[in-house]
């Protein structure tokens, strides 16, 4: 298990490997598909940013420079003094970001994603180009993760829905696999890869046409 | 009847609150022996043990087993004389206030707006399945069933050229080999198969559906389906797919499958992927009394 503390330099994301085993700790903002949206047209496709959202930003780049996106749609418990607890905090799937990872990457200078179920040829290419991982966290995990939550510090656009705001959170110790890294590898390929060859095997005993035969 | 139904409002919220937190002993049984499978060290291992933490954890405290709390369906036995609408009232009103105390996300999304409801109702939310029978009981079987296995099931016309699968069981067992080799890890495996063979498109995907609400120790009645379903569990797992397609030993905890008569030209197969979190659980109300299983 290796031990990575946010804010995470270059040299440590790159020193990572696809199978590697991560413990993380630290500042990170959660995003998923409403959050990505608006990253994306509020600071990637503007030049300038609108006056509403100036602080949104300062608080976003401070969290995401060198920093973690956890793609995640949280259970949150909200106390009336203000207050917000996560109750249950597993990791959303990632391919629906694919159009727009690798501009949010580039934009804020993330070092790592976390989510599930891996992403696509352009995020990976992302990773490769700025120095980034891709991080795989448990499925379904909600309650195991969301003690790894230690702290809410706030939320940006809480307006979005529980689901889809971005909330500004501390993990303690947050468990994850490295699934894709910066030097191209993906898991989720090789995987494929490997299952679709065992695939083949498996049709041949059971006597049906072997994959490259089929018409795909 | 319908004052009857009213006093089911407690016991269904109890449900709810059950099935969302508190996962069917079957499917832990089956990840335990499975993390044996599992080299020691393996991110697969690993996976298993945080799974198996996390299942205890929701199981003893309040919080959903996982925050994808799914789409809500109730299978409802009845007998003759029992109101369909207002079991639909009071099972609604449970929902609301099941997702009130956080048992439930809020999960019910206008499909043009975009607009996230609080109470997780809305048009077809929750989702009903009436069948009236000739017992006295009254048995609800509650699935909540998340989105990311949901979006890997899948369902194919036979003859499939492309896949080189014809009408017969052969072809079926291709399809469903198809289906799990492009599922890969993404439906939270290792996940549980509901396969439907036959029917029309929508009875082939409800056959699916139903064969989850099986237990996994169940023997299917029919010897050929028996063997099927035993057949596909370690095919399936010989892909090599693996927890969360880390790769690994265990893909799947079980394949169920269920047949209907279909017409001559139309041959459908259908498959329905569970996650590990397969939340499902009964109540059955007998005699004024309900229990929970
Ligand atoms: S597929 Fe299942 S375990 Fe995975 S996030 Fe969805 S509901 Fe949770």
């Amino acid at each position: 298990m290796i031990n990575l503390q946010v804010p995470i330099d270059e040299k440590t994301v790159r020193s990572l490997r696809v199978g590697d085993q991560v413990s993380l700790s630290g500042a990170v903002l959660t995003a998923r598909d409403r959050a990505h949206k608006y990253l994306v047209e509020e600071f990637v496709e503007v030049s300038q940013p609108n006056d509403d959202e100036r602080e949104n930003l300062l608080r976003i780049e401070q969290r995401l420079q060198d920093g973690v996106i956890y793609h995640c749609g949280p259970v949150v418990k909200e106390h009336d003094d203000g207050r917000a607890e996560f109750v249950s905090a597993g990791p959303t799937t990632s391919i629906r970001e694919e159009g727009v990872q690798a501009e949010v990457i580039e934009r804020f200078g993330v070092r790592a994603v976390i989510g599930k179920g891996g992403m696509g040829a352009r995020t990976l290419s992302a990773l490769k180009e700025y120095g980034a991982v891709y991080l795989h966290a448990i499925g379904g995990a909600a309650t195991f993760l969301a003690r790894s939550v230690e702290r809410v510090d706030g939320v940006v656009h809480r307006d979005f829905g529980v689901a889809e705001a971005m909330w500004e959170i501390e993990l303690k110790d947050f468990v994850a696999v490295v699934t894709m890294d910066s030097h191209g590898g993906s898991l989720h390929d090789e995987v494929r890869e490997a299952s679709a060859s065992s695939l083949s095997g498996v049709l041949a005993s059971m006597g049906q046409a072997p994959v490259d035969k089929q018409q795909r | 009847m319908s004052d009857a139904l009213t006093d089911l409002y407690e016991p269904l919220l109890e449900l709810i609150r059950r099935t969302s937190t508190d996962l069917p002993r079957d499917i832990d049984e089956a990840m335990t022996a499975a993390r044996e499978k599992e080299e020691p060290g393996s991110a697969g291992e690993n996976v298993f043990n945080i799974l198996l933490q996390n299942i205890e954890m929701s199981r003893a405290g309040t919080s959903p087993l996982c925050q994808d709390t799914g789409m809500i369906s109730f299978y409802v036995h009845h007998p003759s004389g029992m109101s369909q609408l207002a079991f639909k009232r009071v099972a609604e009103r449970a929902v609301a206030a099941a997702t009130a105390e956080n048992r439930l996300r809020p999960n019910s999304v206008d499909s043009l707006s975009g607009e996230s409801v609080d109470d997780n109702l809305g048009a077809g939310m929750p989702v009903f399945h009436f069948e009236e029978w000739e017992m006295d009981e009254i048995d609800v079987h509650l699935l909540l069933k998340g989105g990311g296995c949901e979006n890997v099931g899948a369902q194919f016309s036979l003859p499939d050229v492309g896949l080189g699968a014809d009408r017969d069981l052969a072809g079926v067992k291709r399809c469903v080999l198809e289906a799990v080799h492009l599922a890969q890890g993404r439906g939270c495996a290792p996940g549980i198969l509901g396969i439907g063979i036959g029917g029309d498109r929508m009875g082939s995907y409800e056959l699916a559906k139903e064969q989850l609400l099986r237990s996994l120790t169940d023997t299917n009645q029919d010897r050929v389906l028996a063997d099927f379903e035993d057949e596909m569990f370690e095919r399936c797992n010989e892909l090599g797919i693996g927890p969360m397609g880390f790769g690994g030993k265990t893909t799947l905890l079980g394949v169920k499958a269920g047949v209907r008569n279909r017409i001559p030209a139309s041959y459908f197969v259908s498959v329905a992927y569970a996650c590990w979190a397969h939340r499902h659980r009964r109540l059955v109300v007998s005699k004024g009394k309900t229990e929970i299983i």
